[in-house]
């Protein structure tokens, strides 16, 4: 079982103090976070991909990715996600496969299609396509990975005679792959198709959407052949703020919730809590919380938690990774014992 | 086989002659089905819940039930107040969040009030293409409810004689077909992908 976080780099203004960061502020700060992240015993970090204010992250994550490669030692750097729809495939093969180098193989990313409608023309392409393009797309990057001389005609890139994509991946090993996907069963069934694993942003939303998209995951996963469905290989996000006591948790971290850009102006935090996975409490609390997502997502192997949004300042963001690596330690002893073990 | 019949009522007052009106209706399609169960939804209770619904794009609590009974339902009585020569904003906001696919070919009565009979054509120009558009069966009797066909403007008994018009339409309806469980939006779209191999050939 994997623990880390991941970001979607948003430049938000923190409501208490008015203060908005500067993207140079913000672009450090999740350097800083990285950091910390890899200080306090996690896992995994991973970065969103954004084209358009109000976010300060990469275009490209291995730009970010690589820098953190240089200035960690342990932590795996993954995304979250990397767009398989507005990126030509070429591109992502041949970044991903330089990053997988740099970082001695310590990385791998997460697909996701992007649901900002803009985005798609600026790159040429139309959010209508997004499961067509997620499926091509992949269906190119696959292979690319696995075939030194690669033929291809689709439906979206120019087409490709004896193209050999470089450099070739670390050792002939493809960096390993996570579908994200909200509630689109096509996405579970690719992840599926190809045994690669799946991964449930889940934080927005009722557990049971999760629920539904993991069963048919693992359910496909064992029908294509890639193992028991108990074996899947399953992604789960998760949103924490954490005090020592859980008054205080609910105090500091209301301001935030009540304008933050995903659910502000809508329900009370305690009501979001109630129906999603945002979980605002004491250390005790959160690994309740975080524990009861196997109960309908079944043993999972990574668990990605969001700790750096909606205006939180990096002091808050790094006391926060502190009490979080608590957390972590505590929730590890709960890990099930046959899915100990790093992935891929 | 028991039918479900579903009465949305966007009436804001207590008593509302809007809610009065879909009573009427429902009463008499009841007494036409027989066997059939009525459950009211009434949206003002709901209001605070629609709004979180339009940030967050999820429903909860009794919301989640309502929306949950829509898509069970055999049929649907819908009726709204006049707000600026159109449903009111609370009755289309329930219908804007209802997941696609929620109403496909359930039979719908549509019924509105208003202070005055100048807004009838409003069930013709605004009620009638949002269930189109909601690919759900309009039956062709409206019932609209000015003030005066409460009192002793209505004595003649014309608004008795709509609304037993058009719940016999409906009834007719929901009696010639079989009850099918909608499927959602994620069984439907399982339901398209067939194997990924058949994605794969675009």
């Amino acid at each position: 079982m994997e623990y880390g976080i991941f970001t979607v780099g948003d430049v938000t203004t923190d409501p208490t103090t008015g203060r908005t960061p500067t993207e140079h502020e913000r672009i450090k700060a999740t350097v800083a976070i990285a950091v910390k992240a890899e200080e306090i015993g996690l896992d995994v970090f991973a970065t969103g991909e954004h084209h358009n204010p109000p976010f300060a992250a990469p275009a490209n994550p291995p730009v970010l990715l690589a820098h953190l490669a240089a200035k960690t030692d342990r932590i795996k750097l993954s995304t979250s996600t990397t767009l398989i729809t507005t990126n030509d495939a070429v591109r992502i093969a041949e970044d991903y496969a330089y990053l997988q180098h740099l970082a001695d193989g310590r990385m791998d990313l997460m697909l996701g299609r992007g649901n900002t409608g803009p985005v798609y023309p600026w790159f040429g392409k139309d959010i209508r396509d997004g499961i067509a393009l997620a499926v091509e797309n992949y269906a190119l990057l696959h292979r690319l990975w696995r075939e030194e001389d690669v033929d291809w005609e689709g439906r979206f890139r120019t087409p490709l005679q004896g193209f050999t994509s470089t450099p070739r991946p670390l050792d002939g090993t493809p960096p390993f792959v996570w579908h994200g996907s909200i509630r689109s069963p096509e996405i579970a069934e690719q992840a599926a198709y190809y045994g690669d694993g799946f991964f449930s942003n889940h934080i927005f939303w009722p557990a049971e959407h999760t629920a539904r998209m993991v069963a048919l995951y693992r359910a496909r996963f064992e029908h294509y052949g890639h193992g028991r469905a108990e074996d899947a290989i399953v992604g789960l996000g998760g949103q924490v703020y954490l005090a020592k006591n859980s008054q205080d948790a609910i105090a500091q971290f209301r301001p935030y919730f009540d304008v933050a850009p995903v659910y502000g102006h809508g329900p009370s935090l305690e009501e979001y809590m109630a129906s999603t996975p945002l979980s605002v409490g004491s250390p005790d609390q959160v690994v309740e919380k975080t524990l009861g997502f196997r109960e309908y997502a079944g043993d999972y192997r990574r668990q990605l938690f969001l700790v750096d949004h909606s205006g939180l300042p990096l002091d808050t963001v790094l006391h926060q990774l502190d009490m979080l690596g608590d957390v972590v330690a505590e929730l590890r002893k709960h890990d099930a014992p046959a899915l100990e073990g790093s992935l891929a | 086989m028991t039918r479900r019949i579903v009465v949305v009522s966007a009436g804001l007052s207590d008593p509302s002659s809007t809610r009065l009106l879909a009573d009427l209706l429902a009463k008499e399609t009841l007494a036409l089905l027989g066997d059939a169960e009525v459950e009211v939804i009434e949206l003002r209770p709901l209001a605070h819940a629609l709004a979180d619904q339009l940030l967050t794009g999820f429903a909860t609590g009794e919301l989640a039930a309502a929306e949950r009974a829509m898509a069970q339902a055999d049929a649907v009585i819908a009726v709204t107040p006049v707000f600026s020569a159109s449903y009111s904003g609370l009755f289309k906001t329930f219908f804007d969040v209802l997941e696609r696919g929620t109403l496909d070919g359930t039979p719908v009565l549509v019924a509105a009030t208003a202070g005055t009979a100048r807004h009838s054509l409003v069930l013709e120009h605004a009620l009638r293409p949002l269930f189109s558009h909601l690919q759900a069966v309009v039956v062709p009797t409206g019932v609209f409810a000015a003030s005066e066909d409460w009192g002793a403007g209505g004595a003649d008994g014309a608004l008795v004689r709509r609304v037993q018009r058009a719940a016999g339409e409906l009834a007719a309806l929901v009696a010639s077909r079989q009850h099918t469980t909608r499927p959602d939006q994620f069984d439907r779209d399982l339901a398209a992908l067939g194997d990924f191999e058949n994605l794969l050939r675009g």
